[in-house]
């Protein structure tokens, strides 16, 4: 046994409500560059929907991730070493531009320029590849929300597979829709087959805490990753001519705050800690050959950070004590392995993701709304659940390779813990026959409500912080403005006068001008410049010079 | 053997080494993240997946094609029974055929280049300058491999060129073998030297790094996170207990 510690993530997808506001603070803080513009290291989809890339699930196209061959062990689905290296003067597999699609910015420019005329000037969209003119025949969420459901709904690879499997149709008619977000980043997978598809070993895996990085000093661009992704969270810069992918905010998280996307998400459906994982089982594990086992597989390589045996192999690897006691109180391993109420996404892809959701049973719920019957009544959900096959199986194909037994067993266990809680909050006689009909007892069902409804944010994100005897310096996150000359220095003064030696934090520059500020006797000390007094650290007394409009006379 | 033979033949090949030597060196110690084949596959890549494998293996033969004939002297190949006639033929089928793919390779990615709007786009001066070498090399050569098959006496490579080459080596520069070869030879070797002394400076040193490593190493790769929490740089006065940062 070879104790691993991985970051991982659940996301409670009956909390999303697909503001996409994960998608853009992502964007503003890591793909807001030139040649980045069509990528989205954290995106929303709308399921059923074609996805972002269009139609990214489709492996028979895409060639993603591994599959099992005939001797039983794991090769790469677009080919092995040999195979790469022959096709990598032009990789067949690579998606186009438009298959994500091509970004575009309009002429503002016509707006202020067009000469006076009887006609409005409008702005027309701009290829930023090319700069020619282009129509806008796509983006990455063209089919949000349902939009465009006849059309593009059909064309949804699981909608396509449950079609050809099950002979009914899914309606895309407004009566019988379902819908739900699948908010996506990377998988951060324990077998990532991105980083086996890199001729330049440039993409890795840290040891430390699992995540998937791309060494973009290493990257030479061959662009086999892309295709090895079969969620393609691996991106082209097309620029820098360098693969890009979504890096769980390490930066952040090796400071102990949660990424980007968690930290802005509205509904807070987010949630990140660690598992322990078994390394030496995880290439069996991927390998098993009926592709429904695979999630079992992969919650049997979950260790359990409990154990004395588990824990004393965590510390022969060096894991350190306070990443033991994170793992311990591991929101994802309590709602993946403890709760089993967290799947992973397409495991059939045989990479073991590590960002798992909790399935939606909204769709379920606002059927039985909509059909006058109470939604939240254990007896009614269990039944509609038994019922509502086509939400169900839909499920299961994304979350347990079309395997309908763990997505019903999950959605029984929040259903139980909806009415159960229900029945607690009406000072209802509770019942426990709910919380024992899906094998739970009634702590634990408080418990799990307890992690999935009021959780706090300490609670929801379990980040143990990079060990590097440097603790000193995490108090001061680096700012990339608080360089020489940036805005987010404060000119001090050294022993060379005004501004030599290196600049003060600006914690530090802040902490001395509120006390220059809060001791000194007039409103602003010209002798001073510490106690200069501006908008952010004005506190109302007095009327310092400059800082408003002279009154008029009149007013007094 | 003229003076200018002397600073052709026998000056010149040591400065392009020096400087394609020096410049990689400098490249890769200054530009690593620039060391990209800046692949323009996302925009367009009907074209390219004929153009450039035509291109790049064309390309891998007439390196082959190369090596054998500067390398391999002329006594050996007769050691093992392969007459003059034999040699030359073969030289020529292969040479030909493969030099012909790798013009057309090149003239299809051109072509792909000028017409495809997100692909011209991308081109740079640096790309431009780059291309027209290139292709003169290509050129330069196929007409040698014609000439040599052809011609006489003075287009035999293997009594001019080749000996020189190899003498290049010993760092007793045959100058006298070389100016005795035809003109086409001179200006193709003088194209190259120009392609050669650009190479460290243009997207061409992907070359440099081709992935052969990947037939070799584990599938999924494993790194430490050395060098500490990439927040910033360590400042003066503060001690830093963990290891230099390094790879691996």
């Amino acid at each position: 046994m070879k104790v691993m510690a991985q970051m991982g993530m659940v996301m409670n997808l009956d909390k999303c409500i697909g503001c996409h506001t994960c998608s853009v603070t992502c964007k503003q803080a890591w793909t807001n560059r030139g040649g980045v513009e069509y990528v989205w290291f954290n995106n929303v989809e709308t399921r059923p929907g074609q996805g972002y890339p269009r139609r990214y699930q489709d492996q028979e196209r895409w060639k993603g991730g591994w599959v099992r061959n005939r001797r039983g062990r794991l090769s790469l689905k677009a080919g092995g070493r040999f195979r790469k290296l022959l096709t990598i003067f032009a990789n067949p597999v690579l998606p186009n531009i438009r298959d994500y699609y091509e970004p575009w910015t309009y002429d503002y420019e016509v707006l202020t320029d067009a000469p006076l005329g009887d006609d409005f000037p409008a702005a027309r969209p701009k290829s930023l590849l090319s700069g020619q003119p282009m129509d806008v025949e796509w983006s990455a969420n063209w089919d949000d929300d349902l939009g465009g459901a006849p059309e593009h709904g059909p064309r949804d690879p699981i909608v396509e597979r449950l079609r050809r499997e099950s002979e009914e149709k899914v309606k895309f008619s407004f009566e019988q829709a379902f819908m739900f977000y699948l908010p996506r980043i990377c998988e951060h997978c324990l077998n990532p087959s991105c980083v086996a598809s890199c001729p330049s070993g440039a993409m890795y895996k840290r040891a430390e805490d699992g995540i998937v990085l791309v060494d973009q000093d290493q990257c030479r661009g061959w662009r086999m990753c892309v295709t090895g992704c079969p969620y393609k969270k691996v991106y082209f810069n097309h620029r820098t001519g360098k693969a890009e992918k979504c890096t769980f905010c390490y930066p952040r998280v090796e400071v102990g705050l949660p990424t980007v996307c968690s930290e802005t998400c509205v509904g807070r459906l987010r949630y990140i800690g660690l598992f322990l994982y078994d390394a030496d089982r995880v290439a069996a594990a991927a390998s098993v050959a009926d592709e429904k086992d695979l999630y079992a597989a992969q919650l049997d390589l979950l260790l359990d950070p409990h154990d004395p045996e588990v824990l004393a192999a965590a510390r022969r690897e060096g894991i350190p004590e306070d990443w033991l006691d994170a793992a311990r109180r591991s929101p994802v391993y309590k709602l993946a392995k403890e709760y089993r109420v967290a799947l992973p996404l397409h495991p059939e892809f045989r990479t073991m993701p590590m960002v798992w959701y909790v399935p939606p049973l909204s769709p379920v719920v606002d059927r039985l709304s909509e059909t006058g019957h109470d939604g939240e009544d254990s007896g009614n959900l269990f039944g509609a659940i038994d019922a509502l096959r086509i939400p169900i199986e839909y499920l299961a194909e994304l979350f347990t390779a079309g395997d309908p037994a763990p997505v019903d067993a999950v959605l029984r266990k929040l259903a139980a813990m909806r009415s159960f809680m229900r029945d607690v909050t009406l000072g209802r006689e509770l019942d426990d026959a709910v919380p024992a009909a899906v094998g739970m007892d009634v702590e634990q069902i408080m418990e799990m409500y307890r992690l999935l409804a009021i959780a706090k944010y300490d609670e929801r994100y379990v980040i143990p912080t990079a060990h590097e005897g440097r603790a000193h310096e995490l108090e001061e996150l680096g700012c990339s403005l608080d360089v020489d000359g940036g805005p987010g220095m404060v000119a001090g003064s050294g022993p060379f006068g005004e501004a030599s030696g290196r600049p003060a934090p600006v914690s530090v520059e802040t902490f001395h001008a509120l006390r220059d500020r809060q001791t000194t006797e007039g409103i602003a000390d010209p002798e001073r410049p510490g106690a200069r007094i501006d908008l952010l650290n004005w506190d109302g007394r007095g009327r310092p010079d400059g800082l408003f409009p002279p009154r008029k006379e009149s007013n007094r | 053997m003229t003076v200018l033979d002397i600073l052709l033949w026998g000056v010149l090949p040591y400065v392009v080494v020096a400087v394609v030597v020096t410049g990689t060196l400098w490249r890769y110690r200054y530009d690593r993240f620039g060391w990209t084949t800046r692949s323009s596959e996302l925009y367009e890549s009907r074209l390219l997946r004929i153009g450039s494998p035509l291109f790049h293996f064309g390309l891998l033969v007439v390196v082959i094609g190369h090596v054998i004939g500067l390398l391999v002297p002329q006594s050996w190949t007769d050691a093992v029974g392969l007459s003059q006639e034999a040699y030359h033929l073969q030289a020529l089928v292969l040479g030909a055929l493969a030099g012909v793919c790798t013009l057309a390779g090149i003239a299809i990615l051109i072509y792909r280049r000028r017409t495809t709007g997100p692909v011209f786009a991308a081109t740079t001066r640096n790309d431009k300058m780059m291309y027209l070498v290139l292709v003169a090399a290509i050129v330069a050569g196929l007409a040698t491999t014609l000439l040599g098959a052809t011609g006489g006496e003075e287009h035999d490579y293997r009594l001019t060129v080749s000996p020189w080459f190899r003498s290049l080596f010993v760092l007793q520069p045959d100058v006298a073998a070389m100016s005795e070869a035809g003109l086409a030879y001179h200006v193709h070797v003088l194209i190259a030297f120009a392609l050669f002394a650009l190479w460290p400076f243009t997207r061409l040193v992907h070359a440099f790094t081709a992935p052969l490593g990947y037939l070799f190493r584990p599938y999924v790769v494993y790194r430490s996170r050395a060098g500490g929490p990439a927040t910033r740089a360590p400042r003066r006065g503060w001690g830093v207990d963990a290891p230099p940062p390094g790879r691996r």
